[in-house]
């Protein structure tokens, strides 16, 4: 019983050495390692942009009672006015709120769609920190004196030419751009992965039909497609992903159906089969594993082009709805707004670092699992 | 004693802070023939290339090599490039991978004779034809313009021996020349190699981990283990009396002992009539079966409870698709019952609850274990499949009890296949097969990858759990030493029939067929040396 002990005892460790050899040369990878942090931390900021950049407090208190204005409509007969939404940003409201209770706002005092009525001048405005304090409380009430003219209602990179904060614009517009580029890499990866399994390991005439499909897929214009669909629907989110994900699934096919076409002659598959295990469990089970390879590698790249491929489409106006913040939207503004060249400065320094980022991270995932590396 | 040829003084080979040999010195006397034996890992490999300096540039070397009382190991390029091919050549293990695939024969050897002579066209012509011929290849005219493909694994190896023959060097190093071919090819290339010694009166320094090859080519042979050579001497002092532990462990590995007694009145547990894999050969735009490739061809055979069959032949003969075909990893033609279940018609769904009952062990131990999978997700998966309604602890007892059958310990399930030796890999293999307790196994080449000590730790566990379960096996092989320990019935098959076919003990007494004399004559035969004693 005490050997029965001994043997129990000794646990399975948490990650095969295979791959704690790939975290440890991934760790290794130092400009890869501080990128995948420091796109994490931009990644948080973004996903959490009602907290940093919002035209409703996060927290208020009025009249004894603890309000989330973030998070929950509130009317504005609430405060003693007559409208469905209350806008916080109004003197009336927010002197009202001040005056029974208090409310602490995010850094930013606007969101995506704010537009700022004291904004210093018409069109696209320069960053607050450009302008004397004279110029910019020009707008306001009580000008310099106001208030209201304070840092939270400051434009840290300026106002774009429908008075948008472009700060505010461009975190939820990074927002949008990495979970669209996220989802459709994970979608694009699971169906290529699936079709590329059942080519790889059923090989014959499903992989021969397959295979010309693909080819014939692969030569449809997907530009054009899109220009049609935009024409007659505007695409949203969802529809906009779907058509971009039936061209962008093929990306993996081939790498995937190679490394089972490879795998599927190895001794140990044949042992399974021995064994009898089904099809779908040697294909998951034993196969994957070594398609995963290719498929880790590929997709920090895949994700990064998905993210240029929305920002392109949004800036040819292809993309999504008028009035959603994305960062091919704010190259737009740049585009027609050329004498404020904050916007465009903005939109091109937001995508190169994120580009370089997700590259350097594709780079380092790339090398941990590289056999040579890995195995030595 | 003349004065040796090549003198190795304390050699050390070191990669990085491993040193790969350690301190090793031997002589070869000219026209003399010694043996480097030892096992995988051993070091007898890089001493060979160490002669040469074709080590790669990590390797640091330290001590003397005196050819002819030059010091190759401080001997500038230049020096040495005169000495490589031309006093001392080389022949390499894989005949396929050394020549140059996508040159001639007559242009490969050709090159050889310009590097060194300055022989050109006709002059060269003339050398190769005779070279080609003394090698013993047929009609040598028309092969000049073949290239590698085309020719088989023995005469591509006779290639490799014309080109380092080119020069007439004085040392030869065969690295293990005969390990990559067929029996019956080996014993032809060691009679061409012996042959040609003595023709020409070269040296040969013989790499080798089969002492059945040492005993019929070597003078003197050197053990070597651990990057050591731990005794050294003339052949028949070294096999008669061996002084070191590890020589007499060496000798002592080849496989012996009986297969355990069969039953005559034991009921045939598989029975197999007329069997047949035939491959189509499709040629043309509609693919039209022109002919086929009979991997199997017609074959009958029977093996009662508790007995081996043993299949041998050469590579191609057909006896791996057998026992694919048996277990129907290979769709074939044929009737095929197994435990009175006829399986040829059923399909694969249906063949899944037999499995159970009929396993596989594989050649290679490091292709057939997932490098992925632990020890444990590797053998309990058939568990998985076969045994749902058994729980998680369960199934680790049985693993854990499969594990220990095979003498391996249980803590270790958790590992991975890359932390185990080629040994020990394959009786992870065997626990894989055994754990689901199967009535039929059959064992494909289970120790054709393994070094000669080991193989015999394998045929005695294999026979141990044959006679602890009474199981029956098929054992595929070409080795005949391996099958005389284990079989009790013998099939020989070449070219996908059926040869000779009957009990081994009369097969090994009386071959009646001469294909089964020429391949015991190969795999026994006794030394081929004029004037040397007959060995036991």
């Amino acid at each position: 019983m005490q050997q029965e002990a001994a043997i129990g005892a000794s646990r399975r460790p948490m990650l095969s050495p295979l791959n704690r050899r790939r975290l440890d040369n991934f760790r290794r990878n130092r400009r890869g390692y501080w990128s995948l942090w420091i796109f994490l931390v931009l990644f948080l900021a973004a996903l959490g942009s009602e907290f940093i950049a919002n035209d409703r407090p996060i927290i208020a208190s009025y009249k004894g009672e603890l309000l989330f204005p973030a998070f929950v409509n509130y009317p504005e007969a609430k405060f003693g006015g007559f409208l469905a939404t209350t806008n916080y940003r109004d003197d009336f409201i927010a002197s009202e709120i001040d005056a029974n209770g208090w409310m602490v706002w995010p850094p930013v005092h606007f969101s995506y769609n704010t537009v700022d009525r004291y904004q210093p001048g018409s069109g696209a405005t320069p960053p607050t920190w450009l302008l004397t304090r004279d110029e910019a409380c020009d707008r306001y009430p009580l000008q310099a004196a106001d208030p209201g003219c304070n840092w939270g209602n400051a434009h840290w990179l300026g106002t774009d030419g429908e008075a948008h904060d472009v700060l505010a614009r461009l975190l939820y517009g990074v927002r949008i751009s990495i979970l669209f580029g996220f989802t459709l890499t994970i979608l694009s990866s699971v169906i290529g992965l699936v079709a590329g399994a059942v080519q790889g390991y059923f090989g014959g005439w499903v992989d021969l039909v397959f295979q010309r499909v693909i080819e014939i897929w692969t030569s449809v214009p997907a530009l054009y497609l899109l220009l049609i669909v935009s024409s007659v629907i505007a695409p949203s989110f969802w529809v906009l992903l779907g058509i971009l994900l039936l061209f962008s699934w093929v990306s993996l096919v081939g790498i995937v159906r190679a490394e089972f076409l490879r795998g599927r002659n190895f001794e140990y598959i044949a042992a399974a089969r021995a064994l009898g295990v089904s099809n779908i469990t040697i294909m998951f089970r034993h196969l994957l594993p070594n398609a995963m390879v290719a498929t880790l590698t590929f997709m920090p790249f895949i994700l990064s082009g998905s993210v240029v491929t929305l920002t392109s489409l949004d800036l040819l106006g292809l993309g999504l709805e008028v009035g959603t913040p994305s960062l091919g939207d704010l190259l737009y503004q740049g585009k027609e707004n050329l004498q404020a060249p904050w916007l465009g400065l903005t939109g091109f320094f937001a995508i190169a670092v994120l580009m370089t980022l997700l590259v350097f991270i594709g780079e380092a995932v790339r090398d941990a699992f590289d056999p040579r590396k890995a195995m030595g | 004693m003349t004065t040796p040829l090549l003198s190795i003084r304390d050699l050390t080979v070191a990669f990085g802070a491993n040193a790969a040999t350690n301190g090793i010195s031997f002589d070869i006397a000219p026209g003399e023939t010694v043996a480097l034996v030892g096992e995988s890992g051993s070091g007898k490999s890089v001493t060979a290339l160490s002669v040469l300096k074709l080590l790669p540039t990590t390797a640091a070397l330290s001590g003397q090599i005196l050819f002819k009382g030059q010091d190759l190991v401080t001997a500038p390029p230049a020096e040495l490039r005169a000495v490589r091919g031309n006093d001392i050549s080389m022949i390499f293990q894989e005949p396929m991978s050394s020549l140059n695939p996508v040159h001639t024969i007559e242009r490969q050897i050709g090159e050889v004779l310009a590097v060194h002579r300055g022989l050109r066209a006709s002059a060269a012509r003339k050398r190769t034809l005779e070279l080609l011929d003394a090698v013993g290849i047929p009609d040598p005219a028309s092969r000049l313009g073949a290239y590698p493909h085309q020719l088989s694994g023995g005469q591509r190896q006779r290639v490799m021996i014309a080109m380092a023959l080119a020069n007439e060097p004085d040392l030869l190093i065969a690295d293990e020349p005969t390990t990559a071919l067929d029996v019956t090819v080996q014993a032809q290339i060691l009679t061409l190699l012996k042959d040609l010694q003595s023709r020409l009166g070269m040296a040969m320094l013989f790499i080798t981990h089969d002492l059945g090859i040492v005993k019929r080519v070597a003078d003197r042979v050197c053990i070597m283990t651990k990057g050591e050579i731990v005794e050294t001497g003339p052949v028949e002092t070294i096999f008669a009396n061996p002084q070191h532990a590890y020589t007499k462990h060496l000798l002592a590995a080849e496989p012996s002992g009986a297969p355990p007694p069969s039953d005559p009145a034991a009921p045939a547990i598989v029975d197999v009539a007329n069997l047949k894999v035939w491959f189509p050969v499709r040629r043309g735009l509609l693919r039209r079966t022109v002919g086929h490739i009979k991997a199997v061809d017609g074959v009958d055979l029977s093996i009662r409870r508790g007995e081996t069959l043993g299949v041998v032949g050469e590579s191609g003969s057909g006896k791996s698709t057998l026992g694919y075909a048996l277990l129907r990893l290979l769709p074939s033609d044929g009737r095929i019952v197994v435990l009175g279940n006829e399986i040829q018609s059923r399909s694969w769904k249906a063949m899944r609850p037999l499995r159970k009952d009929m396993q596989i062990v594989f050649q290679d131990p490091f292709g057939s274990l997932s490098p992925r999978l632990s020890v444990d997700a590797i053998i309990g998966e058939g568990l998985a499949v076969h045994a749902t309604q058994i729980g998680a602890a369960e199934r680790d007892a049985r693993v854990v009890k499969a594990l220990q059958e095979v003498g391996l310990a249980p803590e270790t399930r958790f590992r991975y296949p890359h932390e185990f030796s080629g040994g020990q890999r394959q009786r992870i293999a065997i626990a894989r097969a055994m754990v689901l307790e199967p009535k039929f196994v059959v064992l494909d080449e289970p120790t054709s990858a393994l070094d000669v000590s080991i193989q015999a730790q394998v045929i005695d566990l294999l026979r141990d759990i044959q006679q602890r379960h009474g199981l029956t096996y098929m054992f595929i092989s070409h080795d005949l030493k391996v099958v005389r320990a284990l079989a009790n019935q013998l099939i020989v098959m070449r070219d996908g029939r059926v040869v000779e076919q009957g009990a081994a003990a009369d097969i090994f007494a009386a071959p009646q067929s001469d294909y089964t004399r020429a391949l015991l004559a190969a795999a026994f035969a006794e030394p081929m040396l004029p004037g040397k004693p007959e060995t036991v």
